[in-house]
Order: structure tokens, then sequence, then C-alpha cells
């Protein structure tokens, strides 16, 4: 058994070929009218699975951490690589060359669409629709076989796993199949609901000009139509602005602008609109369940493309917490709206951060009576608190930019390093290695001049590099109060003269580039150049929207440090903008004492067992060994202690923080992700870098013996400090 | 208990011929069917045990493991490669006292390296496939215990030595 055609399914079949192939067979063998289509059964994916032992290597990927300790960001790069295994495991060759002659036999060298059909015990798989993903326009059997196995990955895709418990996800038993159609390039598409969820006694319709891929997206605004359920009578329509439509590109679809003829009127009739309405109730019939039913005209014929029972938006257990899912979801985002978003951040978001602090900096603090600085310290806290909320709904989905393009990459180029496309990306000036070069700049100087011995008897630094230091003072604020004086910036310039430069690694990152576009046909090349100036502004905008967003915050910590130097009262450094308002408007008000967390790990630590960690569990985000001592950065004040040789322990490095970085044998950090400054920067320096480690900063204490394996991410505390 | 050499022509007893026969057969058994055994170790006479996968020789001269190099294991070994592994088929249930087997393996562990590592890597991870990148990395040591002795365990308490003829 290799493929089966639709009208061969039978009840028999069902748990074989998945929800959506079951539904699209009921339906062609009822006589509504479906695109030609086969389904790769599941056996093909259990087959492919355990011919390759793939089901080890991702209970590996998946088990390396507990799933409640993950941030999204460590789930994106799970399913990466996850998705990195499929794509590089060929299929047995028994199967490659059945499979192959099956669908030249059927399709030959005709378009298709190939999308998963999660299995019907997945009962889940209806109500968290877009999970798994769908390819458009594939052409040709090596093309299609190669796409099932992407399709089989989506099994594993990062929103998949997100909603790993609810969907009984396991590696052991899970499977997937997947259908393969003819594709129907229709002329209008669209959405039909047999029941509109806020009116019962309604139906609704939505059409688009084009592939309804961008309504489904969110891409395309559709016109809409309410029906009366019974009657099939309109009720209402509301025109969309309609502007553009996703037609079908050399492969993959693409987003064109329409002519005038098409903006100016309605993709469907009256007549149209009833006939769309009559095929729901028709399929809602079928499944006994009112459905949620895609469509397409192709001329004057209809096509159901798919099918499913309506769903009650949210689920039950979805309390919001973390992360809300929807938004989640929404990252889903394609090209075109990722560069909507790129537009919005870049002309209005960043300028505007840029003038906020600005005109912040510009506030002359110490002429304010205490009332109006406590007006202004909570002014500073909500305009913070508001960038803040813009950095999480437009910076941190645009950086799904970086990731599309890594995506592509590693579908395209193929390489052995699910991560090389972090070199291309990276090479571009970004803000914070500005702050290095001038860090290494000064200590060159130092060595040039042979100044090390003078200035560490405490002699004043010559004019060239006093004017650097002021230089390099008055460009970097850092946020922290306890941020670098003159003194230890020179201290940290003569550890960096004595270790002597750091090269960073030399990658011909041409060649990566040329390797890229080279594996597009040639007319797809300008898509594929576009792709890479995305996912460029998208990893550059990550790391510098950071520095903005740092900058507007140090402007809050002025504020409240100015608060802190007017009170008689030993306040703490970390004071909150909250208390700090308040203590200026009562003096005498108490701070509750609240417990760090560092303290709480102690008491836990002295308590439990005496005990201790021994190795801790991370990713593996820069090759290498090294072993050191250990220097814990609880504070950016930290920094400045930072001495050649040690290993930087960091609960999030900051791009702010980086400017340590050529001085440390390796780095260690509790935020997951390759995409994390640490990462990046371990590997730019080429060191061992290990990321993703829960708890590190507190497990792990400044003057530990540690080793850090970058090949494994594993973390071995060797010698505690006594 | 009783001594044997392993494959040596001794004039022996039947009854004890067909004992070291089943104590072998029950070795190759183990050792063909379990992928997981305990390591001990030592450091200055402080022991230290480890759960590690295997794959033994075909010969039963030998069994390979591999561990991240910053180990303790790994560190007990380079400091004295005298160690032992347990390798057994208990399932935790009482029957397991009549039906378990469990063998010892003492020996020397070595490191490998060059073409010997190649070699060995290829043989590990034919039963390990899921292993491939971790014995790959530059910072795993696999390593090869050359087995000088196996006490196989039966029936409770009845224990047969066999030793490697070196």
């Amino acid at each position: 058994m290799m493929l089966i055609p639709l009208a061969e399914i039978d009840e028999g079949l069902r748990g074989e070929v998945g929800g959506k192939a079951w539904s699209l067979a009921t339906m062609a063998q009822q006589g509504l009218t479906v695109p030609d289509a086969v389904v790769v059964p599941a056996a093909l994916y259990r087959h492919y699975v355990k011919d390759a032992d793939l089901a080890e290597r991702i209970s590996l990927e998946l088990s390396r951490k507990r799933f409640e300790e993950m941030r999204w960001e460590e789930m994106w790069d799970a399913a990466l690589r996850i998705r990195n295994i499929f794509a590089s495991t060929p299929l047995p060759a028994d199967m490659q060359d059945g499979l192959l002659r099956s669908i030249e036999q059927r399709f030959g060298g005709d378009a298709t669409v190939v999308r998963s059909s999660a299995l019907a015990e997945d009962a889940a798989d209806t109500s968290f629709a877009g999970l798994h993903e769908s390819y458009v326009n594939v052409r040709g059997p090596d093309q299609i076989a190669e796409h099932i196995r992407l399709v089989w990955a989506s099994l594993w895709s990062d929103a998949a796993l997100l909603y790993r418990r609810e969907l009984g996800l396991n590696p052991a038993n899970s499977a997937m199949a997947v259908v393969v159609q003819r594709i129907v390039v229709g002329e209008r598409s669209g959405v039909a609901f047999s029941i509109w969820p806020e009116e019962p006694s309604q139906g609704m319709i939505e059409a688009v000009w084009g592939l309804n891929q961008g309504l489904v997206d969110g891409t395309v605004e559709p016109d809409r139509w309410v029906v009366d359920r019974d009657s099939g009578e309109i009720v209402a329509y509301t025109a969309a602005e309609r502007e553009e439509a996703v037609v079908p590109g050399a492969s993959g679809v693409e987003l064109r602008s329409m002519d005038s003829r098409r903006r100016n009127s309605a993709p469907l009739t009256d007549d149209e609109v009833s006939k769309i309405h009559a095929m729901s109730r028709r399929a809602e019939d079928l499944f006994g369940a009112p459905q949620d039913t895609e469509w397409t005209f192709s001329g004057e014929v209809l096509h159901i493309l798919q099918s499913r029972p309506i769903t009650t938006g949210r689920s039950e257990d979805d309390d919001g917490s973390a992360y809300s899912r929807s938004w989640y979801l929404s990252l889903r985002r394609s090209f075109d709206s990722l560069q909507r978003l790129r537009d919005r951040i870049e002309a209005e978001h960043i300028p505007a951060m840029i003038a906020d602090a600005k005109r912040l900096a510009e506030t002359n603090l110490a002429a304010l009576e205490d009332e109006q600085l406590a007006d202004e310290i909570q002014r500073r806290a909500r305009l913070f608190a508001a960038w803040r909320d813009v950095y999480w709904e437009d910076f941190i989905p645009f950086a799904h930019g970086a990731r599309l393009f890594g995506q592509v990459y590693n579908d395209t180029v193929r390489p052995q390093d699910p991560y090389e496309f972090i070199d291309l990306l990276s090479s571009q000036p970004i803000l914070s290695m500005q702050r290095n070069h001038m860090l290494e700049k000064m200590a060159q100087l130092v060595r040039k001049l042979n100044l090390t011995a003078q200035l560490e008897a405490g002699q004043e630094p010559p004019e060239e590099l006093r004017q650097m230091l002021s230089e390099y003072a008055g460009r970097f604020s850092d946020p922290s109060p306890g941020g670098g004086d003159n003194r230890q910036i020179l201290e940290l310039v003569l550890r960096m003269a004595q270790q002597g430069q750091r090269e960073r690694s030399a990658r011909n990152t041409d060649d990566l580039r040329e390797q890229f576009l080279r594996s597009f046909k040639s007319g797809d090349r300008s898509q594929a150049e576009a792709l890479l100036e995305l996912g460029k502004v998208s990893y550059r905008l990550r790391d510098d929207d950071n520095i903005y967003l740092g900058d507007v915050e140090a402007e809050v910590r002025r504020a409240v440090d100015m608060a802190r130097q007017r009170s008689e009262r030993d306040l703490p450094q970390d004071l909150s903008p909250e208390d700090a308002a308040r203590i200026l408007r009562e003096p005498d008000y108490t701070i509750e004492a609240a417990v760090s967390d560092a303290q709480h790990s102690e008491a836990a630590r002295t308590d439990l067992l005496r005990g201790q960690e021994r190795q801790l569990v991370g990713q593996p985000a820069g090759a290498g060994l090294a072993r050191g001592r250990a220097r814990v950065i609880a504070d950016p004040g930290d920094l400045y202690d930072f001495e050649a040789g040690e290993i930087l322990v960091v609960d999030s490095l900051d791009p702010t923080m980086t400017f340590v970085v050529p001085l440390a044998e390796a780095i260690v950090e509790r935020r997951g992700g390759m995409l994390i400054h640490g990462a990046i920067i371990a590997r730019e320096y080429g060191l061992p870098c290990v990321t993703g480690v829960p708890a590190a900063a507190e497990l792990i204490r400044s003057g530990d013996e540690i080793t850090v394996d970058g090949f494994l991410g594993i973390v071995t505390i060797s010698k505690h400090r006594r | 208990m009783e001594r044997y050499c392993l494959n040596r022509d001794d004039r022996q007893s039947r009854a004890s011929e067909s004992s070291r026969e089943e104590a072998a057969r029950v070795l190759q058994n183990l050792l063909g069917s379990q992928r997981l055994g305990v390591l001990s170790t030592h450091h200055n006479g402080a022991p230290y045990a480890s759960l590690v996968a295997f794959a033994a020789s075909d010969d039963l001269y030998s069994i390979l493991f591999a561990t991240p190099k910053a180990t303790r294991k790994f560190a007990n070994i380079t400091a004295d490669p005298r160690v032992a592994v347990l390798i057994d088929n208990a399932r935790e249930y009482p029957v397991d006292f009549e039906e378990a087997a469990a063998t010892t393996a003492v020996g020397e562990a070595i490191e490998l390296t060059g073409e010997e590592r190649e070699e060995a890597a290829v043989r590990f991870c034919a039963l390990h496939p899921h292993m491939r990148d971790f014995v790959a990395s530059p910072s795993t040591a696999l390593v090869s215990i050359e087995v000088e002795s196996y006490y196989v365990v039966r029936r409770f308490q009845h224990v047969t030595e066999l030793h490697i003829p070196r």
C-alpha cells in the first residue's frame, strides 16, 4: 500500500488517513466537487520514522528540558532542529522508489498542494487548526516527496509543541497522514460557515479574489455576506477595501496588487453566494455538524478545498497565562505581513522611541519640585510600560522574520549546521557591536603605546585615550545604577589589552549568500533576496530594539536615582519607580522588603539535603569545550569585575552587557534559543556557549570551577567555591 | 562459585560443562538484549556508579560506552582505569528472583582515539543510532572496557566466573 486515492478510502482506513483526508473522501464519494487527490497514509510516516530511528532522536530533542521551563523561542528552536532532522533524512530506498513512481503516474509535472492530515484520534486536530504545514504549488515527484517529509516534520511544529499535551503528542506513537491534491487555481476563493457563530440562525461567507491563502492568514481583507440559514437569502453584506490578491508564483504563492476591475467589484454574485451556502449546508448534513468550509471558484465550477467542524474559539483551559495562545498563533505570519510589520517598526516605532528617549534625556530633573519629580517618574514608568507592550506586540513577532528566513535557508541549502543561516544574518553592523569595537580600539591603543605599566601605576591616560574614554562614556549610558565610571572602564580596557586581541571568526558570508541564492531558480532569486533582506532587518532590529528600549528604561532609572539622592534614607539600588514616587510624596513610607530569588534559592540550597548541582543541561549554542572560573553577572555593575579567562554566567545577556565577552572563555545563559544575544555573540567570537540552562545564574556561583561543553550543551560544576 | 575460562578447552565434568555453557549463553543473551548497564568507578577509594548505554563486541572481549569528558566517571577512569559494569535484565517484579540474570564485567577502561575510535563509533551507533550526534561530539569520549572476567549470576545466587584469555 503506497498512495490511496480518495475514492478508495473507506471506514476501515479512517484512522490511517487522518481527519482532512477522511472529510475530502466523504465529500468526493457523495458527489461534491473536490480536487483530485491521493493520501499518503500514516503507515508511511511510521515506516520512515522507524527506519531512521527518528522517534529516539525527537525524544532526545524534547527531553533536554522540562517542558514547562521552555520559552517559546526554545520551542521554535526545538521545532527547527526536528524539522532539520526530517529534511536531512532521506526516505528508505524502497519507499522512495515506490512513492516517486506513484506520484509520477498520478500527477506527472502538475502543480499540487501538499497538506497535513492529522490522525482522527487526535480529536484536538479540529480545534487546533493551523498547527501543521501545507505547501501550495509544489511540482514534480521529487519536490512532492520532499514536501511530504516537511509536512511530516510539521507534526512537531513549534505551535504543535506548544499544545503538545492537549494533542497527546509523543514521539513513540504519534504519526501523520498527508494529502497530495492537484491544485485548483481558483480566480475567487473563500470560506463558508454553515452557522455563523455570532447568530445561529444565519450562515456566513467570506470571499477574496485569487487564492484563499491571503484570507486564511489574514493578509487580504475579504468581502463578507451574512445569509439566512434556511432560505439562503442575503441578510447583510460588507465590502472590503480590495487591493491585493494572492496568486500562484513560479513556486509557492505571492501577493500582487489587483487591477481596477477587480478592485471595484465583489468577488461573488448574489446567486453564487446562495450556491456556496447551499454547498456548506450540504457538507453540514453530510458530517452531522456545522462546518467551516474552504472553497474556490475555478471558472464556473465550485470546488470544496476542505471542510471541518466549526470550533468555538478559545479552549477552556486557556487561562491566558504566560503567553496568550492566539497571540502565539499570529506569529505564523507570512512574508507580506512581516514586511508590513517592518515598515511600522522602522518608520514609526523606532523614530518615536528615539525621540522619546531624547526628550526625556533633555529634561532637567534637578529643577523639578518633589511632587513634580514624582509625577515625572510615574509618567516615565508608564511610557516605558507602553513601549514594552509595543515590544511584545510588534518587535518580538517581527523577530519571526529571522526564523522564516532560517527555515527557507535550511530547506534550500540543506546545511549540516541548522544555524548556519545566523552567520549570514549577522554579517552586518549592529549597535551593540559598536560598543565592543570602541573598547577593542582602546585596548589596541594601550597595547600599541605600551601604556599598561603606567596606567596600572595610576598615571593619567594620555590625551588620545582620555578622549576615547569620554566619547565612550558619553555614548553608552548604562541603565544600571552601578554603571561603570571612567576608572572601571579603564581597568576593563587594561585587562583586554593584556589578553591580546580576540579574533572574531572570519566567515565568508559572501559564499553563504551565493550558496543561498544559487539554490533558487533564476526566476525566484529576487524573492529570495527580498527574504534575505527581511531576515537581516529582523535580525538587526532584534538586537537594536533592545538598545532603544534600554535608552527609555535608563531615563526611568535616572529619575528614580534622582529621587533616591533626595531622600536622606538608605534606599535600595533597585528601588522601583512606584516606591520612588511614593517616597517623594510620603517621606515616611516604608518599602516592603522583597526577598530576592537569589536569597530564596540560597535557602533552598543549604536546607534541602545540603546538596548541590553537579551537572546542568542546556542547549549547545557555540561549539567548543572550556574550563575556568565562573563569573556570575547578577547586576550590570558586576561586569566591571570580569577577569580575563573567566566564564560568563548570566540570567539573560543584554546587548549592553556583551562588551566583556572578549575577555570570556565561554558563555552560559539561562535564557534559551539560538537568536538570543549570548548565542549570537558566542558564535561571533567562536566561544563555547550553552544556553537555556534553567536557573543558571543561581545554581552557579562566582568562583565555582566549571566546564562548558558547547558541543553537547552541558555545564559541569567541578568545584564549588568554598 | 564456579570458575571457568571462556573458550578454553579444558577437560571438565559434564555437569560443570553444561553450567558453563549455560552461563555463556546467559551472558550472550544479556549483552545482546540489554542496552544499559551500570558502570562502577572510584576515585581514591570513593566509589561511584553511572548508568551507561553500552555495546559489547561479538567476541565479548570488550564493552564500549560513551561519556562526556567533563563527567566524574571520566575523571575517575582517567585516574584509575579499573572498572566494573553491571548488566542485568531485572524488571522490578518479585518473579525477577527466579528469572533474572545479571553479569558483572570487570576490566580496564581505555579511551579510544583516531581510527580505533571511528571504527568503534560505527559499531556503537549501529546499536544506539539516536546517540550519533552525542558520539560524534569532540567532547565525548568513546571508552572501551577490555574485559578480564565476567561474573554471571542466575537463579538468585548461582554465580559463574568466566575469564577472557589474554
